[in-house]
């Protein structure tokens, strides 16, 4: 492993630190950290963080405005919706569902993603030209209509919204992995390994991908906010989430007729998506500044 | 040159040919039988059924199938839909001029804020102008456009009652298609309002749609213009005693304008995406909307047809802007 010594005697600090370090000179993305921490936090905690049942319905209190508001109450702080339930509830219950959707969808797309971009980067070219045209194919297509036509196809709900979402981002990693190991491949210690009699697997997997990391990283996190974004979207469509599920964007779409009436129904989920983007929007920027090595100043 | 135009042309077709394949199979591998589908609720009989499976073609092998539809295509056949019959080629037609006029009013929008935005940023690097913008575009750059419409809807539609909520125009004012763009077939129709009519509805789809292109385009311009004004030439003209104006605007601006045309050429896909939130919730009548409401009353043909269409145009737009790309910039060629 790396010597952590310099001639010197100074300690070079550990890759975590060191990352953190840079990670740290950027103050918009510790605050998108932070906001980020506190969403995690929602999402892993939100059955004992929400006040109620996210879909259990006060008939008395239907369309309640927020407490700060005329006639709100503390009882439901954030106002309750047209079927009278609150709002509270069940924003904190959508975060579940929006990290759940950018966990899986990052996860499906990126090992994928590499997997495809490592054997195209390896492989003979006729391997390649197959691997690189199928995925112009994929980006051929706007990725929001590709993804509404192929949950059009396997039926509306989450789970195919996030299989479809997963596909259209998928050629992201495919094209940045296969361009890093291009870069890798030329490199002496990647000849030396294979000298050495490094297998092609080893060389893909153990040699080559830990050097490609730092963007696929970058586009990791910038995948996850447009999975966000795009099952919000599809939910709001009606092509995502079905109705009662507390999913922001299915949430928008419930409550789209009352926007005159009950600003709170329309504002506050959207915020929650704002806010939430652009969090890992904010993190996505600092991770790129701290990874990038050309960027760093010693 | 000709090799470069020539191997650009020759990746294009594979992908064409893939596309092709897509809409080909989208139809097959649906969950369900298309003709009972289209039959409705009131189904059919068991002989108009053989008819329709002889008439769209299932009987013949697969590769037949396929055969037909791509001849079908090269010759503008795209089939009919199933609701209104017409046929789905003249349909598209019909609706895209709508959509490039709503795209081409969210570009020029997206332009003229986001370069200049863009090079005051990277002009005042660090300083609280940078900042300020360079926050507003990430905010723009995060923004869930379908619920951007709907804000903009409660304060300028509801609470100032400035803009319309939906249409290209009032009911009032009735004219023909000349050209399928509003704004110019109502200053032709001479009727007076009409441009005004048209306008007030483009406001609010233009900002919703234009909203990421611009906050994209700024943040592109910026980084651009940061790495130009680090070039040599840039302190020799400095050396030479140039206003700042100048070499901003003429020296750095043109050579950061490279990456920013490129970017600006290939979100013709980006624009077309948000096209579809955009035009549903404006009820603007493009094809995005023609889409999704296609997708909801099961309309295959159409879908067919215009998933292959909006594809199609994106392909050759990406194709078109490559090649000027490469006929701007020769170091590309090379590669």
């Amino acid at each position: 492993m790396v010597d952590n010594t310099s001639s010197n005697g100074v300690t070079r600090p550990g890759p975590l630190r060191e990352f953190w370090y840079y990670f740290r000179e950027n103050r918009g993305a510790v605050i998108g950290f932070w906001f980020f921490v506190g969403f995690v936090f929602c999402a892993a905690f939100a059955p004992w963080l929400s006040p109620y049942d996210p879909t259990e319905q006060f008939r008395d209190h239907i369309l309640q405005p927020p407490v700060w508001e005329e006639g709100g109450s503390w009882t439901y702080p954030l106002g309750t919706d047209p079927l009278g339930r609150d709002m509270l509830s069940r924003l904190i219950s959508g975060a579940r569902y929006s990290f759940f959707v950018g966990i899986v969808v990052v996860s499906i797309s990126a090992s994928s993603g590499i997997i495809f971009g490592l054997l195209s980067g390896f492989a003979p070219r006729w391997l390649d030209s197959v691997i690189m045209r199928v995925m112009d194919i994929i980006l051929a297509f706007p990725s929001l209509l590709l993804a509404l036509v192929l949950v059009a196809i396997l039926g509306p709900s989450l789970t195919n919204a996030m299989i479809a979402i997963a596909i259209v981002l998928q050629p992201h990693f495919v094209r940045l992995t296969r361009a890093s190991v291009l870069a890798e491949r030329q490199k002496d210690y990647v000849t030396s390994a294979r000298v050495a009699g490094a297998g092609g697997r080893r060389l893909m997997f153990i040699t080559v991908l830990p050097n490609c990391l730092a963007p696929i990283i970058v586009q990791g996190a910038l995948s996850f906010s447009s999975a966000i974004l795009d099952a919000a979207a599809l939910g709001f469509l009606g092509m995502g989430a079905q109705p009662p599920t507390p999913e922001w964007g299915t949430m928008l779409a419930e409550s789209r007729e009352f926007i005159l009436r009950a600003w709170w129904v329309v504002t506050l989920p959207g915020l929650a998506i704002l806010v939430t983007v652009l969090a890992i929007n904010l993190m996505g920027d600092g991770l790129r500044d701290a990874l990038d090595p050309k960027l760093k100043r010693s | 040159m000709l090799r470069f135009v020539l191997s650009r042309l020759l990746t294009f077709l594979p992908t064409f040919f893939g596309v092709t394949l897509i809409s080909f199979a989208f139809i097959r591998v649906l969950p369900g039988d298309p003709i009972i589908v289209m039959a409705g609720e009131r189904g059919m009989t068991d002989e108009r059924y053989q008819e329709m499976v002889v008439k769209l073609g299932f009987d013949k092998p697969m590769l037949q199938q396929y055969w037909d539809y791509l001849t079908g295509i090269l010759q503008g056949d795209l089939g009919e839909s199933f609701v209104t019959k017409q046929p789905v080629w003249d349909e598209f037609f019909k609706l895209f001029p709508a959509t490039v006029e709503l795209s081409i009013c969210a570009m020029i929008l997206a332009i003229a804020l986001g370069l200049p935005a863009g090079v005051i940023a990277a002009v005042n690097r660090g300083k609280f102008f940078d900042r300020a913008l360079m926050t507003s575009a990430l905010i723009g750059y995060s923004m869930p456009i379908f619920w951007w419409a709907l804000l903009l809807i409660i304060v300028f539609s509801g609470n100032l009652g400035w803009t319309p909520v939906s249409g290209r125009i009032d009911l009032l004012y009735y004219f023909d298609d000349v050209t399928g763009f509003m704004l110019i077939d109502s200053v032709l129709s001479g009727q007076e309002g009409a441009f005004k009519s048209a306008a007030r509805h483009l406001i609010l789809p233009t900002i919703v749609l234009g909203t990421i292109p611009l906050a994209v385009i700024a943040r592109q311009t910026r980084s651009a213009m940061l790495e130009v004004l680090g070039e040599d030439y840039i302190r020799t003209a400095k050396a030479k005693g140039l206003s700042p104006q100048r070499i901003n605007g003429v020296h750095a601006l043109r050579n950061a304008l490279i990456p920013v045309v490129t970017v600006i050429g290939l979100s013709v896909g980006t624009l077309l995406a948000g096209a579809i939130l955009t035009e549903t919730i404006f009820s603007w009548p493009g094809i995005g909307k023609w889409m999704v409401d296609s997708i909801f009353r099961r309309d295959y043909p159409v879908v067919q047809g215009g998933l292959l269409m909006i594809a199609v145009i994106v392909m050759i737009v990406n194709l078109s802007v490559d090649m000027l790309y490469g006929v701007i910039n020769p170091k590309i060629r090379k590669r």
